[in-house]
């Protein structure tokens, strides 16, 4: 993965709350191999009809080269499913703002380089009412954690150590690698104190 | 020492270390894989590297298990069968469709023992929250994550804020664990435990049973939070006790040993408490297309009139969604089909619940039952429960997720209402369209027997079933 500070994208608001990753990406396309890009899923059900074919009027349809979604609270709730962020990846969205994500979605945004960004709940009202059906040019500036529409900037929540992880491209296996002796030790002394976690292993036949 | 919470014990013993940031590297006891690993596995087979402990990995195919026959269709029948190839590549013991100790992961785990008190459990699942029902630290992760813990046994991740769920009081005959799920997160939003690991504590949480505990502590993902936990007690050993995973003889006097400890100090500080009256708690079920949007069954459909602008809005779309009528009573509300299954309620106590008000009885719709596990299925069959589905005029079917999220073909039609024991309520969590419902076993086997969401509570008169 590679790294990003700075976007400047298309903007557009959808007023819902409680966006679940069952709708980010509905259960029955998941069984797609990622290489076939999972952006044509992404809320499938708001975006086609029952055909399949694209609903003109969905705000996403309207503006496909749209990068930066302002979405309502617990955007990205429910299932754990990666699949959730590759889709809104693979449409070419960077960047999600709103008041709050679901705990795993966040984590799997972050890995896959797509910055969920904390506003509060007044400046998100706000930004959906200025909008409104229409888009804006947005910039977002991770090392200062500021996005800027129109002439207002403002400054938006995130976790020190996913700011890192953005910018950088980081993977954490490389990063873990290098805790591989105190890894070794642990996993050694936790062998000797509680040996009936190890005790069930048995190899696949 | 500082009293410390469960949640305190259980970090600081997994904790291998911690950065400067905050993040702390864990250990991971237990990880527990499903068909959806193959982005995970393709991740580690991009970077070629192995699995540090396929020892300490299990695999089960549950999300696309078909429930009748063969898979549905050749999609399906290969994400099984890429699940099974992978777990054999990496040595990794996976009970597969054959298998008989096959089910969904959040069953089989503590069935087979795999899951005990103070381990650390990882599943690339959002509902690994169960298994902290024993007391263990277990929450979902992503695919990234899954090949992390694959790679390195191990798991970055912030420590949570604590949130203790305080339940006292008797529980009335006909309600159970979902309805007090269902309680706390209406309460408080289906985010609001985001970012807090939940302990269920209280007499009321002491008196359930290991199948009730573990509903408590699946449903905590709906209400936002990554971890939900119980301190362990005799109720957890004597369930554990002989599992063919659990620790015998002296290992289980040291494990018993080390699992006495496993519970918050009386004087340990918790960021938010909440407490909750058991016998406030009636029966509950969902009417929108969110868990936080529930309500007793005596109460009536709200009203986008009482509120203004965008939240009437919004209610009114999802009323429309869910084809109900403003203020109409949730009794009346004409059900299609109703389904029995998933990690949150398909246990054998689960399959008893709804037997007893099914017993006897017809269903005026038709209906699933999927047993949680091949061996809940065995169980269900010896004690004659697949008898009194069948003649109620239900379906008997395998294990597996099934209708739950309606990956494997088992699927609600558009429109279609579904009353359901599952733990979402999404739109298009149950196929496109559909219209799901949540409460618990009992109450969908009473909105089966009368053709409505119903109050379970007469339906249980002069049945002698708590
Ligand atoms: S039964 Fe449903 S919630 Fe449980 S693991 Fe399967 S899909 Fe997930």
């Amino acid at each position: 993965m590679t790294g990003w500070s700075r976007h400047t994208g298309l903007a557009i608001a959808l007023d819902q709350e409680n966006v679940d990753t069952d709708q980010l990406i509905p259960a029955r396309f998941m069984s797609t191999p990622r290489s076939e890009g999972y952006g044509q899923f992404l809320l499938n059900d708001q975006r086609r009809d029952h055909t399949g074919a694209l609903i003109e009027a969905h705000p996403l349809n309207l503006n496909p080269k749209t990068s930066i979604l302002v979405m309502r609270r617990n955007f990205g709730s429910g299932s754990s499913r990666e699949a959730a962020v590759y889709a809104l990846v693979d449409f070419g969205i960077r960047v999600v703002l709103a008041p709050s994500f679901g705990d795993i979605f966040a984590s799997n945004a972050v890995n896959n380089g797509l910055l969920p960004a904390r506003l509060p709940d007044a400046v998100i009202d706000r930004m959906i009412a200025q909008l409104g059906a229409s888009t804006a040019q947005v910039t977002i500036d991770l090392p200062s954690s500021t996005i800027s529409i129109a002439n207002e900037s403002v400054r938006f929540d995130l976790d020190a150590t996913w700011r890192q992880k953005l910018v950088n491209g980081w993977d954490d296996i490389d990063l873990t690698q290098v805790h591989a002796d105190a890894i070794a030790e642990y996993r050694a002394l936790r062998a000797q104190q509680k040996p009936w976690i190890f005790s069930a292993q048995e190899t696949a036949g | 020492m500082m009293p410390r919470t469960l949640l305190d014990k259980l970090w600081q013993e997994h904790e291998i270390t911690r950065r400067d940031d905050g993040a702390s590297l864990l250990w991971v006891d237990r990880h527990l894989i499903h068909e959806g690993s193959h982005h995970a596995f393709a991740k580690l087979a991009a970077r070629k590297a192995n699995t540090a402990e396929p020892g300490l990995t299990y695999g089960v195919v549950d999300h696309y298990a078909p429930t009748r026959g063969a898979p549905a269709t050749t999609d399906i029948a290969r994400m099984i069968s890429t699940l099974e190839d992978n777990a054999e590549r990496y040595g990794i013991t996976c009970f597969g469709l054959d298998d008989p100790r096959q089910g969904i992961v959040h069953v089989i785990g503590p069935e087979q023992g795999l899951t005990l008190p103070g381990m650390l459990v990882n599943c690339g699942d959002s509902h690994t929250s169960t298994h902290g029902a024993f007391g263990a630290l277990a929450f979902g992760i992503g695919a990234t994550e899954v090949a992390h813990v694959l790679a390195t046994q191990t798991i970055w991740q912030k420590k949570p804020k604590s949130l203790r769920i305080v339940i006292n009081g008797q529980l009335a005959p006909g309600v159970g664990a979902k309805d007090i799920a269902l309680a706390w997160i209406s309460k408080l939003g289906a985010d609001g435990a985001r970012g807090q690991a939940i302990e269920y504590a209280g007499e009321t949480v002491r008196s359930l049973s290991m199948a009730g505990r573990m509903t408590l502590c699946n449903l905590s993902i709906e209400g936002g939070g990554r971890f939900g936990m119980i301190a362990p007690d005799q109720t957890t050993f004597d369930y554990v006790r002989g599992r063919p995973y659990a620790p015998t003889d002296a290992d289980w006097d040291r494990a018993l040993e080390a699992w006495a400890s496993l519970k918050s100090d009386p004087d340990a500080a918790f960021d938010r408490e909440v407490e909750i009256n058991a016998a406030d708690i009636v029966p509950i079920v969902t009417w929108g297309t969110s868990p936080e949007e529930a309500l007793p069954i005596t109460s009536t459909v709200p009203e986008p009139n009482n509120l203004e602008g965008a939240d009437a809005q919004k209610l009114s779309e999802t009323l429309e969604y869910m084809g109900l009528r403003p203020g109409q009573p949730l009794s009346d509300v004409v059900v299609d089909q109703v389904f029995i299954g998933s990690c949150t309620n398909a246990r054998i106590e689960d399959l008893r619940d709804a037997a007893a008000v099914l017993s006897g009885r017809k269903s005026k719709v038709p209906g699933l039952v999927s047993p949680g596990s091949k061996l809940v299925k065995e169980q269900a069959e010896a004690e004659g429960l697949d008898r009194v589905f069948v003649k109620a005029g239900l379906d008997w079917v395998g294990s597996g997720c099934s209708m739950c999220v309606a990956m494997n073909g088992d699927a609600v039609p558009a429109g279609n209402r579904c009353a359901s024991t599952t733990n979402r309520n999404f739109r298009g969590r149950q196929g496109r369209g559909a219209r799901t419902h949540l409460m618990s076993p009992a109450m969908v086997a009473a909105a089966a027997v009368t053709g409505h969401l119903a109050d379970v509570r007469p339906l249980l008169a002069g049945r002698g079933v708590a």
